[in-house]
């Protein structure tokens, strides 16, 4: 993208690289990141709750740090690098946080889990060995309304355990 | 949600930044984006142009210059709250910018568009009156400086003026005294329900010799409570004097009131969290 004043109604490439794939898009400066996401690129694991910041489940990687996408507008990442839950699961089965959470009952409506996951992911990437006070406090931007947290919290321990 | 539509324009240093905002009409500055996107979604802000500061390098360093520490506009939060001079040097500041929303708020969210949006409930604010710091901004008449007590006027409002960008904060480095930041914080959110910084200086025996307490979330805007200082300053601090104390942070504000804390209950916490703030800083101070 040229440092061109990008006009409200006309729509700009903007070219990223979400889940290891260089894309381009072409988005209204007005666009969220969620959306493009979802409707653009139709990777629907990034969910849309609250839309304004609370929430969580649209928590996405955003080269590699933890951030809300829907508080960005596509055509702000230009140039950048995007990972959502399709990112982090295999073509087969589970990665391991997955399937800690399936162990633990980590879910039950499954809404919030993707942003969860993205947020375990980058939780045990800076510390491999978290106390639950680390997990809390990792996790006090994504809310879930089924689980109560603590099998959320139980699914970080039990995987950076079995990790070792 | 999606906003009201705009034109976008990225702007590579200071002076592309403000020469863009003088010819345009209607536009703003994103960075973090944090505090100015929910109010496009709800439509309480429809800028005709974003002009995104981010990338201006100049705007993104912490650097110590003799007795002060000067914070670039664009540092995020977790930025300053792991930056070994700013923990070491304004402990208080690290502790609050690391309690600001959450971890995905603080990976985005900066120090300039938090100081500049002045929600009554946000962290920051209390922080800058504690240290007594210096607002820097840059316009089309050149640079202008603001002393913290004459920048925040009202909630969402504040001295830096439509043609100007906010370009760093300045905080002093108390050279004694130990100072905390204390926060009840709104569970789903993070903001402060109620957020109170406390600075304190005592002589060998226990003497209050210099004391600040600044508190967010309570009344509109930040602000220093002088009664509590005042009912400290040169006294000890008992247990009963600092009870007697606390119960003043409120005195010279109007207490908000919302559907997650009435004026009473919200009263109550500042009462509290004052008191714990002080007497933790205290704590610290004698250690």
């Amino acid at each position: 993208m040229s440092d061109a004043v990008i006009s409200a109604s006309g729509r700009t490439p903007v070219r990223m690289e979400v889940n290891g794939v260089a894309e381009t898009v072409y988005v209204e400066p007005r666009w969220l990141l969620s959306d493009v996401l979802r409707h653009q690129l139709g990777l629907t694991g990034t969910h849309v709750g609250c839309e304004q910041g609370v929430c969580g489940v649209c928590t996405v990687l955003l080269d590699g740090v933890l951030v809300r996408s829907c508080l960005l507008f596509a055509v702000q990442v230009d140039g950048h690098r995007v990972t959502t839950i399709e990112g982090v699961t295999p073509d087969e089965g589970l990665s391991p946080i997955q399937a800690s959470f399936q162990r633990h009952h980590g879910l039950q409506c499954g809404f919030c889990t993707p942003a969860m996951v993205l947020t375990a992911e980058a939780l045990l990437r800076t510390h491999p060995n978290p106390s639950e006070a680390d997990i809390r406090d990792a996790f006090s931007g994504n809310i879930c309304r089924c689980t109560g947290y603590q099998f959320i919290v139980d699914a970080i321990r039990g995987c950076s355990e079995e990790e070792r | 949600m999606i906003p009201s539509a705009f034109d976008y324009r990225r702007a590579s240093s200071v002076e592309e930044a403000l020469s863009l905002l003088q010819s345009t009409e209607d536009a703003k500055f994103v960075a973090g984006g944090h505090s100015l996107l929910p109010l496009m979604k709800m439509r309480f802000a429809s800028p005709g142009m974003l002009i995104d500061i981010r990338s201006i390098q100049e705007l993104q360093s912490i650097r110590r210059d003799g007795n002060r520490v000067v914070i670039g506009a664009l540092c995020t939060h977790r930025h300053i709250a792991n930056d070994e001079t700013i923990v070491q040097a304004l402990p208080a500041l690290a502790e609050a910018a690391g309690r600001v929303g959450d971890l995905q708020v603080r990976n985005r969210g900066t120090i300039g568009g938090n100081l500049a949006h002045a929600d009554p409930a946000s962290d920051l604010p209390a922080l800058a009156l504690l240290y007594g710091a210096t607002i820097h901004a840059e316009g089309p008449d050149g640079p202008e400086d603001y002393p913290v007590e004459e920048f925040f006027l009202g909630p969402m409002t504040t001295a830096l003026r439509p043609t100007q960008l906010l370009r760093s904060v300045s905080f002093p480095v108390p050279d004694r005294g130990s100072e905390v930041y204390e926060k009840f914080a709104h569970p789903a959110s993070g903001y402060a329900v109620v957020g109170v910084a406390a600075w304190v200086a005592t002589d060998a025996g226990g003497i209050i010799q210099d004391i600040r307490v600044a508190l967010n979330g309570v009344g509109y805007c930040a602000y220093r409570a002088t009664s509590v200082e005042q009912a400290l300053f040169g006294r000890e601090a008992t247990e009963e004097l600092l009870e007697k104390a606390s119960h003043l942070a409120t005195e010279e504000v109007e207490v908000l009131e919302d559907v997650f804390a009435s004026e009473n209950y919200r009263r109550h916490v500042a009462a509290v969290f004052t008191r714990r703030a002080i007497r933790r800083a205290l704590d610290k101070a004698t250690r």
